[in-house]
């Protein structure tokens, strides 16, 4: 077996969790990396409280990393706030990940991060970190 | 009368010359199939550049002293070198540039910026790496000519049935094209589009950047205006690379860069312009590496392209039939007597990054994008490919190796 692909992300790539699409999102954003045409869409439904996340699903398709981050991503954020995971650190996600990337596989598994960032902020009306600017312009997240 | 046996040459002896062989990659002998995005560099390349700093170095065409004539006479001694490797008429039609990047730019704002005028056509191919490609589509914007697309058949081959088509449309004023595709290997009929781009009374802009490491290349033969070549692809450094064009229109033309050297005359209200090449090569060149590029060409003549082109073949063949084994692959292009040494291909479903990452854990380097070919790749339905190339110190057994890591990613994701 690979050293580099962990058996935890083969199994989120093969068996992707919260995978499909969502009818009438909260909060809905969409990704693609140029690059390498990594693509992700993400839908949000709020509790109603309006900020508790009660579902995540997602749609898309590209390498195994992109994949499986976001397939991770919506377990992780699950029952969460949302102004919680809109400014989530990036670092929580890449110690789920667990494995050391190179600077362009590192935006494979930040794709699907960025898209829920932007979404989230979006349906909130909060401005995106400048942090993920850079970012989510790269990734033509809107 | 004897019959002569093709050249061969012996590429695990040449390898002895090659530093970067002797690590290990993630405790594997490094298989480096990806020589068409860059080749390693010999000790001989190395050792010149080095011998040259230590020994002869100096500014060039400025000192009356004595290193700066050696420094000179290094330099241009190797622009005759890399005159002599296309059969350029004279040295003075070779422009030292920084790569085959830079050489399609001079020639798009040199020639294009200044005689493309509203209604004229430039034509280029679906199978133009972007430096080919981007500069035409750019200047056909700014200076409102129509960019045109000659495309692709299903082999990855270039549709010349559209050359009438194109003609009756319009003024065709630039045909531009590689003579080997960096993404697919398909050698193009170079010599075929001249002659045409000449009846339109075009000029013919060759990206040569994946052909000349590889085979015997005569640009008068191509009857080409054009030929764009980078070092780094054949055993030369990085940041230089060379432009051959017919002198005339490299006379006629516009100045690209302006500055030091270029000049013959300055004055408060006006300037004039040095003699050829001079004139496009303002400011301090990258002297080293173009000497360091005549060394590279002494190393690859010392081989011989005859025996690299043979053995690259041999290689391509190999590579073709022995991949065609791997389940689910689909391989791109045309078959291995109409292609140099590069093959492009897909695994089932799996991403070509996650294709490479696997590769790479064994020490086998293979690139994995878009190869600088978005047109194409959108021609041809993907996002992205892998790519396997060679060189002149490929092994079979690194194709081996990579076969066998396919069938470990296919497993890895299945």
């Amino acid at each position: 077996m690979s050293d580099f692909y962990r058996e935890v992300i083969l199994d989120h790539y093969k068996n992707p969790r919260g995978h499909g699409p969502m009818e009438r999102p909260d909060a809905q954003a969409e990704g693609m990396n140029p690059l390498c045409g990594d693509e992700v869409t993400i839908s949000v439904a709020l509790a109603d409280d309006g900020e508790t996340i009660d579902e995540v699903k997602f749609e898309g398709r590209g390498c195994a990393i992109s994949q499986a981050a976001t397939s991770m991503l919506t377990e992780m954020v699950k029952g969460r706030s949302a102004t919680d995971v809109a400014t989530l650190p990036k670092e929580e996600l890449l110690e789920e990940i667990g494995i050391p990337l190179t600077p362009i596989r590192l935006k494979c598994a930040l794709l699907g991060l960025g898209v829920l960032k932007v979404a989230l902020h979006r349906a909130k009306g909060t401005p995106l970190p400048p942090e993920w600017a850079g970012l989510a312009s790269e990734l033509e997240i809107s | 009368m004897a019959v002569t046996s093709p050249p061969k040459l012996d590429a695990r002896k040449l390898r002895a010359d090659f530093p970067i062989f002797e690590q290990q990659i993630h405790g594997k002998p490094l298989a480096y199939l990806d020589s068409a995005v860059s080749t390693h560099k010999p000790r001989q390349v190395l050792d010149k550049l080095r011998d040259f700093y230590e020994t002869s170095y100096a500014n060039v065409h400025r000192g009356v002293y004595t290193l700066s004539e050696r420094s000179t006479a290094e330099y241009e001694g190797a622009r005759q070198k890399i005159a002599d490797y296309v059969n350029a008429a004279s040295p003075r039609e070779i422009v030292f540039v920084r790569g085959a990047t830079e050489a399609l730019n001079l020639v798009a704002y040199a020639w294009g910026l200044v005689n493309l005028k509203p209604g004229d056509l430039v034509v280029v191919t679906e199978l133009e790496h972007h430096s080919n490609f981007v500069p035409w589509q750019y200047m056909a914007k700014r200076t409102g000519a129509t960019l045109r697309m000659i495309e692709l058949d299903e082999n990855g081959e270039l549709d010349l049935s559209v050359l009438d088509a194109i003609a009756a449309d319009g003024d065709v004023k630039v045909v531009a094209n590689n003579l080997v595709s960096n993404a697919l290997g398909t050698i193009n009929p170079i010599e075929k589009l001249s002659a045409w781009a000449h009846e339109q009374g075009a000029i013919m802009v060759v990206d040569g950047a994946q052909a000349a490491p590889h085979k015997t290349v005569d640009v008068q033969a191509l009857g080409c205006d054009f030929f764009a070549f980078s070092a780094h692809k054949m055993c030369g450094p990085t940041s230089v690379g060379a432009l051959w064009g017919r002198l005339e229109l490299l006379e006629s033309m516009e100045p690209f860069h302006l500055g030091g050297h270029m000049i013959r005359k300055v004055t408060l209200e006006e300037t004039t312009y040095g003699e050829v090449p001079a004139k496009y090569e303002a400011g301090t060149q990258p002297i080293a590496e173009a000497v360091g590029f005549g060394a590279a060409v002494d190393y690859v003549n010392g081989i011989g392209l005859e025996a690299i082109e043979a053995h690259e073949h041999e290689l391509t063949v190999y590579a073709l039939e022995k991949l065609a084994e791997v389940p689910e692959i689909k391989l791109y292009g045309p078959p291995a007597d109409r292609r140099a040494g590069i093959v492009s291909f897909n695994l089932g479903d799996l991403h070509p990054h996650d294709v490479a990452q696997v590769l790479d854990q064994d020490g086998v380097a293979i690139r994995a994008g878009h190869h600088c070919c978005q047109p194409l790749m959108q021609k041809l339905g993907v996002a992205a490919t892998n790519r396997a190339s060679f060189y002149l110190y490929t092994l079979p057994e690194e194709i081996d190796r990579l076969v066998d890591g396919l069938h470990k990613a296919r497993k890895v994701f299945s």
